[in-house]
């Protein structure tokens, strides 16, 4: 068989289900193997590539494996990059499969080349680039070596650039003879992520626990990566520590758990931060400090650091962590779990002080409305609040649900506010903070786990990044919920132009934009649009009772803070 | 790199010698220059060569940086899939073997041959080649002779120089796939 049939057949033992894509020339032999193979993978054709990436994202985000997205030479591949990046920040583990110009015309400038392998390389975990025909044969291990370092360790994006006539190849594959690389991993001499934690500094960690009298725990989105979500709530629980997440851990923790103090950060509510200011021990879990989480003036104030991580390169990088544990957090929390005393006492009065009053310290602020000169001030404000609307959110969506957010204020209101309990997912761009994430990842996710509730937040400015997703929903099938903030601004940059430029505010009006209800409808798609706090509730019943795609777009003010 | 400081018990930016085995292949060279631009790690020179097996090679980086900056440097190499060991190698001249060739062309007129001939064999310096107007000479040595050995023939002239790098190994039993 051909190396693009190999291809294909080594995806469906790999146990991929579906791939994001977009086709061109250079890449023509792998879907037309697609087809003729018969091949069980279904192939969910996008509207821009780098959706297929975010997609891929959101589907690799629930299904806990690599998944796979797909484009041509040159362009579509260039289109891949911002998705790339977007999951090399987060540490999702994304395949980039990238027709390439036929191999004795790389490096001439020919009609749609461009050198992926050299243009993703700060972004990638790996890539791969078959240079000849001779080494087609290659493929089938290129494969296996790609999903087992995707998955492994500190997870990331690995790209294969395939040429043409290579894909073309012939070459003596047995499709039996292929071990997943979960089942059978490669041996690669210069990559070996460690599992287990050091059995010393194990030790070292319970014997800081125990000394500590207000020890704080940080969940990253680490935990994720390992499923460590329910030994790192035993953990909490038994040592009795309270549990702050970063923007990527949202949803590791079940926010109404009496332990849960919500995200920290320069995005995040008073009450983690306080934690965070005032512990005297803060166990990192798989987060990797960055800088809008915890700036590195947090560690004068001699709080003492465990940082648990898979990458060492991520220990003592932005903190200096006296007690560094390289592991697998998974193996790590194990150990921590087997080796912690029974009669460890309780953290009461540091619990008490925290969380004491929780839903005091957890209250929304009313936003201040005050009068600067944007365009509707004068104006008799129709609008729905977002404290309202995700209070009304919360109190309807079911707790297992995924929701995706955005960039902007959006995502920060989601971020702050959303409540998910066990099985929730929250998934967002954290480290890239990419515009026009939302949506195709909750396509991926969706896919991921075609059972949940799949809900959408976005702004009205990312939103037109990402709408030409509506009609991949339609033509596959996919039922996701969409909701679109709109306040007719590039929000965030708003308020940052407002709070440090002296409010001259340029370039952040989204005048012009269409109502896009008329645009769902042009794509047969409801939706409802909201500008009253009464209409929250029983528009989100229908959004949520809808069995097929849903848009309601919510009318917010201008004027509303990030920090509600 | 701001935060380079906080946790290094020693802020002197030192030059620090780094080897590495990598795999021989063609993108490696470009990952482990990507990524010292990419992070702002500072080399003051970089040499590749094969090594005695066929498929590995050996990168010899030296390096300017404090402790934070080494380690890091050593960390982030050895996430490098192609990146099979990295090692900070002694700093001592008693424990560490490190040398550089250099080739440098020096002008040269008939009646000042023999002189640079001479200053060439205290040194240790191989006569390369020679011309009617220039001579060039070869020194294999660690980087404090190639620069005293520099000094002492720049008043004839010097028309260029090729260095290829440092190389070492650490002196003794050890080797870095042991
Ligand atoms: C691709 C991309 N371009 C630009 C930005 C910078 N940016 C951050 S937030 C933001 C405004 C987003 O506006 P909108 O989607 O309407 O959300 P809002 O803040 O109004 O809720 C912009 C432009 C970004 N994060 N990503
Ligand atoms: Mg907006």
């Amino acid at each position: 068989m051909n190396a693009a049939r190999a291809l294909v057949k080594c995806l469906e033992k790999e146990g991929v289900t579906s791939i994001f894509g977009y086709p061109g020339a250079a890449i023509c032999p792998f879907y037309d193997e697609l087809v003729l193979s018969n091949s069980s993978i279904e192939h969910i054709l996008v509207r821009h590539e780098a959706n297929a990436g975010h997609a891929a994202s959101g589907m690799a985000r629930i299904s806990g494996k690599p998944e796979v997205c797909v484009a041509t030479s040159g362009p579509g591949a260039t289109n891949l990059i911002t998705a790339i990046a977007t999951a090399y920040m987060d540490s999702i583990p994304i395949i980039a499969l990238t027709g390439q110009v036929h191999s004795e015309q790389i490096g001439k400038d020919v009609f749609q080349e461009a050198d992926m392998t050299g243009a993703v390389e700060p972004f990638v975990k790996h890539s791969y680039l078959l240079k000849s025909p001779k080494e087609a044969a290659e493929l089938p291990r290129i494969i296996r070596e790609a999903f087992h370092i995707a998955a492994t360790g500190r997870p990331g994006p690995v790209l294969i650039d395939i040429p043409i006539d290579v894909q073309l190849e012939e070459i003596s594959f047995s499709v039996d003879d292929y071990q997943p690389s979960s089942k059978a991993p490669p041996e690669i001499r210069g990559y070996k992520p460690s599992f287990s934690g050091n059995k010393l500094q194990i030790k070292r960690v319970i014997d800081a626990i125990a000394e500590s009298k207000k020890p704080l725990i940080c969940a990253g989105g680490g935990v994720f990566a390992r499923n460590a979500q329910t030994l790192m709530q035993q953990f909490a629980e038994r040592a009795d520590i309270p549990v702050v997440n970063t923007m990527m851990g949202i949803s590791s923790f079940p926010s109404d758990h009496r332990l849960s103090c919500g995200m920290l950060g320069m995005h995040g509510k008073q009450l983690p931060n306080r934690a965070l200011n005032e512990c005297d021990l803060l166990i990192l879990l798989g987060a990797r400090v960055n800088d809008r989480a915890i700036s590195p003036s947090n560690s004068e104030r001699g709080f003492k650091v465990i940082h648990v991580d898979i990458d060492p390169a991520e220990i003592g990088k932005n903190l200096p962590a006296a007690i560094p544990v390289v592991g697998d957090i998974y193996a790590v929390l194990e150990q921590i779990l087997e080796l912690l005393p029974k009669d460890l006492g309780k953290h009461d009065e540091w619990c008490n002080y925290l969380l004491g009053n929780k839903t005091g310290a957890n209250v929304v602020i009313k936003s201040s409305f005050d009068d600067s000169d944007d365009n509707n001030s004068s104006e008799e404000k129709n609008v729905v609040s977002p404290k309202e609307f995700y209070g009304s959110l919360n109190k309807l969506l079911p707790k297992d649900a995924i929701v995706t957010a955005d960039v902007g204020q959006n995502q920060i209101w989601t971020a702050n506010n959303i409540q998910l309990g066990e099985g929730g997912r929250f998934l967002t761009s954290g480290g890239m903070g990419t515009m026009g994430y939302s949506v195709p990842c909750a396509v991926g996710a969706k896919r991921g786990n075609p059972e949940r509730e799949v809900v959408a937040i976005c702004g009205d400015g990312s939103f037109q990044m990402q709408f030409m997703e509506l009609a991949t929903m339609i033509q596959h099938g996919i039922n996701i919920k969409i909701i679109i903030m709109a306040n007719n601004r590039l929000g965030m940059v708003r308020e940052l132009q407002k709070l440090k430029y002296q409010n001259n505010l340029t370039a952040v009006f989204l005048d012009g934009s269409p109502d896009f209800i008329k645009l769902a409808d042009a794509y047969g798609i409801n939706g409802e649009h909201i500008s009253n706090n009464k209409d929250v509730d029983k528009a989100l019943t229908t959004l949520l009772a809808s069995k097929k795609p849903y848009i309601l777009v919510v009318d917010v003010d201008a004027e509303e803070r990030s920090i509600l | 790199m701001s935060q380079a400081n906080h946790n290094s018990n020693n802020n002197n930016k030192e030059k620090h010698t780094i080897s590495a085995l990598v795999e021989n292949n063609a993108g490696v060279l470009s990952r482990i220059s990507g990524l010292f631009a990419r992070r702002g790690f500072n080399i003051h020179s970089l040499a590749v060569g094969v090594t005695e097996v066929p498929d590995v090679s050996r990168i010899t980086i030296v390096a300017e940086g404090d402790d934070y900056v080494l380690e890091q440097i050593a960390k982030q190499l050895n996430k490098l899939v192609d990146v099979i060991k990295v090692r900070t190698l002694p700093k001592h001249g008693s424990e560490l073997l490190s040398r550089e060739l250099m080739l440098v062309k020096v002008s040269c007129t008939p009646s000042e041959r023999q002189e640079l001939i001479a200053i060439a064999k205290i040194n240790d310096a191989k006569i390369s080649d020679v011309s009617a107007t220039a001579m060039t000479l070869e020194l294999s040595a660690n980087q404090q002779r190639l620069s005293a050995f520099e000094e002492l023939i720049r008043p004839y002239g010097i028309k260029e120089i090729a260095r290829t790098g440092v190389i070492a190994l650490q002196k003794g039993a050890t080797s870095l796939n042991s």
